[in-house]
């Protein structure tokens, strides 16, 4: 399968008040067509700058970001985006702010269509009957599975979202896991997922990519070789256990603690 | 919602009842302080005045209110969107804000001579369009980086992350502004209305009857100011229902 996404040797540096800061230093990712890739890795090794690296948000000092065959130069209609943060508009209700993104990216589609396309995953994501609500009524999980439905209502081809559930509680989080893993099921989109979360990056994951500390490389490519439909049984395999292990290992290699006993 | 009504109404009777007590207890001549009771009169005896009058004041009031609003969230607009313009302004703006507008009154009646409308409603607005600008310039300012970025990787242009995102979050602080700024306008307008001769509005029938000795109608002019102050402040909340209710918390 072809890859959707392509970062080949992406170098970049922030510049601060106290000089450059290296953030990202000859990155290398590609995620094929239709698959979800987890990207983990220690707090401020530049992941985030990942996700906005891809929505053309920012361009690399070095090194090319390639999405569906072209060269990423600017934002693109068909990236969806997710953020801890759900960022409703709290004077639009639920329904409006899923059918936000239509407005700017199919100026021209009906009213009805965009309801229904908007009620289809709203209904997908259990937030039927919610619609007509305020984001302000709703509770944090809720918000974020609105959030979820604006981000791929527009039928991206890629969905990046930057630690979408890490504000949630564990159990709300594994919720959303599953909703998650139903919509992929659902819709065609290749995802990107940055998270802090081992056991959220092989649920979900396809491929795990573990980055090393700041300035950031892949360090580390685990390939996760377990069923389409996954349970959360799946979690407390053995297999998965080791899986987690190896992945803690690698997290601990890229803190910089290889020699810490475990 | 007939609590919502009833509450201040008897708030206000009250106030007016402590006030009459203070002056029945003290007794207080009228050139003292004039009782609630005295008031009636003073209204009736002046009625026609009162309407030309209050209806001149709040004209200006709220063609000065109106040139706030739209300079203010302009001045915001460039502040909330360059750092430059921002760091630029803000002495000048704080400075501007600090001069007590009654010094300029002289300036301006120098400037524009015998324009006294064009005067007063400048005034209204030059008091009034600080907490304007500054809501509006800060809450551009700090609109967090998401809200934009939601918009902005989908291609969407400077203007419509305005129009969709940046204006509607701004909404309650420039009613919060607007709330501070109804009654600051009204201070311009009757500055005015006091200070230059041969004024007109309501401030220049306080100065008729301080001049008379009339002063149960000093009073009367007060209560009438609160009053035209209240309903424009009340217009703000209504407004204020309508654009940004949304705000507003369901009460739990």
């Amino acid at each position: 399968m072809a890859n959707l996404i392509e970062i080949k040797g992406v170098t970049h540096a922030y510049k601060t008040a106290s000089g450059l800061l290296p953030v990202l230093d000859g990155l290398d990712v590609a995620v094929p067509e239709g698959t979800f890739a987890a990207v983990v890795g220690p707090s401020g090794c530049g992941k985030s700058t990942l996700t906005r690296l891809v929505a053309g948000l920012m361009k690399p000092d070095q090194g090319e970001v390639w999405l569906h065959g072209e060269r990423v130069k600017g934002p693109r209609k068909t990236v969806g985006m997710a953020f801890q943060n759900p960022v409703l508009l709290e004077w639009r209700t639920i329904l409006e702010n899923v059918i936000l993104p239509l407005e700017i990216v199919a100026p021209s589609m009906p009213r009805a269509d965009r309801v229904a396309r908007a009620m289809e995953l709203l209904e997908m994501v259990g937030l039927s009957g919610f619609e007509n609500k305020r984001p302000s009524e709703l509770s944090g999980g809720m918000r974020q599975r609105a959030s979820l439905c604006r981000s791929i209502v527009h039928k991206p081809e890629v969905l990046i979202m930057d630690e979408p559930f890490g504000a949630l509680d564990a159990f709300t989080r594994e919720d959303l896991w599953q909703t998650m893993r139903d919509l992929r099921r659902a819709e065609p989109f290749t995802c990107v997922l940055i998270t802090h979360d081992l056991r959220e990056s092989v649920f979900l994951g396809d491929q795990v990519f573990v980055l090393s500390g700041r300035p950031a490389r892949t360090q580390y490519l685990m390939q996760v070789d377990l069923p389409e439909d996954r349970t959360l049984d799946v979690l407390y395999t053995p297999k998965v256990a080791d899986m987690l292990h190896i992945l803690r290992d690698q997290i601990k290699i890229a803190q910089g603690r290889d020699g810490e006993v475990h | 919602m007939l609590r919502q009504i009833a509450v201040p109404v008897a708030a206000i009777i009250t106030f007016l009842g402590l006030w009459e007590l203070l002056v029945w207890v003290n007794d207080w001549p009228n050139y003292k302080m004039a009782s609630p009771s005295d008031l009636p009169p003073a209204f009736w005896k002046y009625k026609e005045l009162f309407v030309t009058m209050g209806w001149q004041s709040l004209w200006r009031t709220v063609a000065g209110l109106a040139l706030a609003v739209v300079f203010g969230t302009l001045l915001g607009m460039v502040m909330g969107f360059s750092k430059i313009a921002r760091d630029a302004l803000y002495p000048l703006l704080v400075g501007f804000n600090a001069i007590p507008k009654a010094t300029l009154v002289p300036v301006i009646s120098l400037i524009f001579i015998g324009q006294h409308d064009f005067n007063t409603v400048l005034m209204a607005f030059m008091i009034s369009f600080f907490p304007i600008a500054v809501s509006v310039g800060i809450g551009l300012s700090t609109l967090e980086p998401e809200y934009r970025d939601i918009l902005r990787a989908l291609g969407a242009s400077r203007f419509t992350i305005f129009t969709k995102i940046a204006l509607p979050k701004t909404l309650p602080e420039f009613f919060g502004a607007l709330k501070v700024s109804v009654t600051l306008a009204f201070i311009g307008t009757n500055l005015v209305e006091i200070v230059s001769p041969h004024g007109r509005g309501l401030g220049a029938l306080f100065k008729s009857g301080e001049t008379n000795g009339d002063y149960p109608l000093m009073f009367a002019v007060l209560i009438a100011l609160a009053f035209l102050g209240i309903i424009l402040y009340y217009a703000v909340v209504y407004l204020e229902k309508i654009f940004a209710g949304w705000a507003e918390r369901p009460q739990g």
